[in-house]
């Protein structure tokens, strides 16, 4: 009994001691992005980095949700006689929930790892350290330059993989009876608005902030060598998507409240 | 063959830190440090070091593993804070400073790592151009003819395309210092420049060393554990023994010590 007091004490203080080391680390960046210089070009390095390059795997599980969605909720919806909901319930869920979820975990698998691995493989080398000493703030030109580009990519990633969701529902869909596009596509927005794309879609930025948080924070405080390197890549994946689901609840409680 | 001679000055970018504009022309030593103590938990590193630099001088520093040799320099650059003591470059005190001061000071201060540490991720020609890049207003084509006199001066200068991995040892700690004398730096650091380097190539940083050296009026502080590379670039040695310097002279003065450390030091060395 006692020796598991001591654990959960243990565990508990070093979560607390994580999250003020995550919120100085935090404020290290934000007092570093107020100065200059403001570090263009390797943000767009970045942007490309996360973006572009999450893009192929992103639209791939985008366009296997819109499949999947298509094939499953068919006989479900066939049962009850509720068809023609059928493009409706494709669309409403990629844009609402599976489309900004799959994106985030696909993206803090894919970049949190990417991240985690370099600053922890530049952490152990000293390349950080040299960085410092050639004055040259690392808060700013390795980890603000990374979050940003997580925080600005998100949205359009989340974009690409409802897009590629709904046209691989909509085929999945005609393969079996037959239906336009432009009819599913009218069916499916049919009683949607504009906030039913917009906070969904704007709220994997905050998945972003977070992606990108832990996985430089991570790699930034990598100790020992290459094992230390390969610790901080998994946790950065472990974290980050522990907290972007965490963060997904919240949010749609959120939205629920401020925009329905 | 002799690499070239370095020429062309960059020209730094202004900043705030207006107490350091006039860096080199102070008369104060390029380092002076005094009483400086570092600890890491309960294991005691410096205990209350006090060394002097002066500008054109270099201070080869010895002493066995785990003496906090790297830590020093380590401290005098900023990376580290002391627990307590004073660091001055150039009579400006570092440990009290703010960050943008501090990043100006570095400036002025040449760092070679003990592995070098490249940007693994760019050339050797994006390696030396990074501080360039940084801290001038060169153009494209500036920074590149500069990179090329320094890597001409590391004798490097075929290997501009290759990335550090495609690279030995040597040639990494050659690249590593030309990065660092790429902004013409007042104090040079050297952490161990030829460790793990066959004997040949460590004459031959040696060499480079002390060409440069010779030719830019630097302060430089040379970290090692190589006995006959520190009797052939330094001014002065000290050995650093519990956390303090146990001796500080010429060669000379270390071989004429009774101290049995210093004796078995430069026993086990010879």
């Amino acid at each position: 009994m006692r020796s598991t007091i001591t654990s959960v004490w243990s565990l508990t203080n070093r979560f607390l001691e994580w999250f003020g080391d995550l919120g100085f680390f935090g404020w290290q960046v934000l007092r570093s992005a107020v100065r200059r210089p403001f570090e263009g070009r390797e943000l767009i390095r970045q942007l490309d980095e996360i973006g572009s390059r999450s893009f192929p795997l992103v639209a791939l599980a985008g366009a296997a949700i819109g499949a999947v969605l298509a094939l499953e909720t068919r006989s479900s919806l066939v049962q009850f006689g509720a068809k023609s909901m059928l493009p409706a319930a494709i669309v409403f869920s990629i844009i609402h929930e599976t489309g900004p979820v799959v994106t985030g975990l696909v993206v803090s698998g894919r970049v949190g790892a990417g991240i985690g691995a370099e600053l922890g493989a530049m952490k152990v080398t000293e390349q950080i350290d040299a960085i410092e000493a050639s004055g040259v703030n690392p808060y700013k030109f390795l980890a603000f330059t990374r979050i940003v580009a997580c925080i600005l990519m998100l949205p359009l990633l989340t974009l690409a993989a409802d897009f590629c969701g709904v046209m691989v529902g909509w085929i999945a869909n005609t393969l079996v009876e037959p239906i336009s596009f432009h009819k599913f596509i009218h069916q499916g927005l049919a009683g949607t608005s504009f906030n039913d794309f917009l906070a969904p879609t704007f709220r994997t930025s905050v998945f972003g902030l977070i992606i990108g948080m832990i996985a430089c924070f991570q790699g930034m405080r990598t100790q020992g060598g290459t094992a230390g390197v390969g610790l901080s890549a998994t946790s950065s994946v472990v974290l980050s998507s522990l907290f972007v689901i965490l963060a997904d609840v919240i949010l749609v409680k959120v939205i629920l409240v401020f925009f329905s | 063959m002799m690499p070239p001679a370095l020429e062309v000055s960059p020209p730094v970018e202004k900043s705030a830190a207006a107490a350091i504009e006039n860096f080199a022309a102070s008369d104060a030593p390029a380092i002076a440090l005094r009483g400086l103590h570092k600890s890491f938990g309960s294991q005691v590193v410096l205990n209350g070091i006090a060394l002097k630099v002066g500008t054109g001088e270099t201070l080869a520093v010895l002493g066995r593993s785990g003496t906090g040799k790297s830590v020093l320099l380590k401290l005098i650059i900023g990376l580290q804070k002391p627990d307590s003591g004073s660091i001055r470059i150039h009579g400006q005190e570092i440990t009290r400073v703010d960050l943008d001061t501090l990043n100006e000071i570095r400036k002025k201060m040449g760092f070679l790592f003990q592995h070098a540490a490249l940007y693994d991720s760019l050339t050797v020609e994006q390696n030396v151009a990074f501080p360039l890049k940084r801290h001038t207003k060169m153009t494209d084509s500036e920074q590149r003819d500069r990179v090329k006199e320094l890597l001409a001066a590391v004798g490097m200068e075929g290997d501009l395309q290759k990335m550090p991995a495609d690279i030995s040892g040597g040639m990494q700690k050659r690249v590593g210092l030309a990065r660092a004398l790429a902004l013409e730096p007042a104090i040079l650091l050297l952490d161990e420049p030829t460790a793990g380097l066959d004997p040949i190539t460590s004459g031959e940083i040696d060499e480079l060393i002390l060409k440069l050296q010779e030719e830019h009026d630097m302060a430089s502080i040379v970290v090692t554990h190589d006995l006959h590379s520190a009797k052939t670039i330094a001014d002065r040695i000290a050995l650093l023994h519990d956390g303090n310097v146990l001796i500080e002279g010429s060669f000379d003065d270390l071989a004429k010590s009774t101290d049995e450390f210093v004796s078995e030091f430069l026993k086990r060395d010879s």
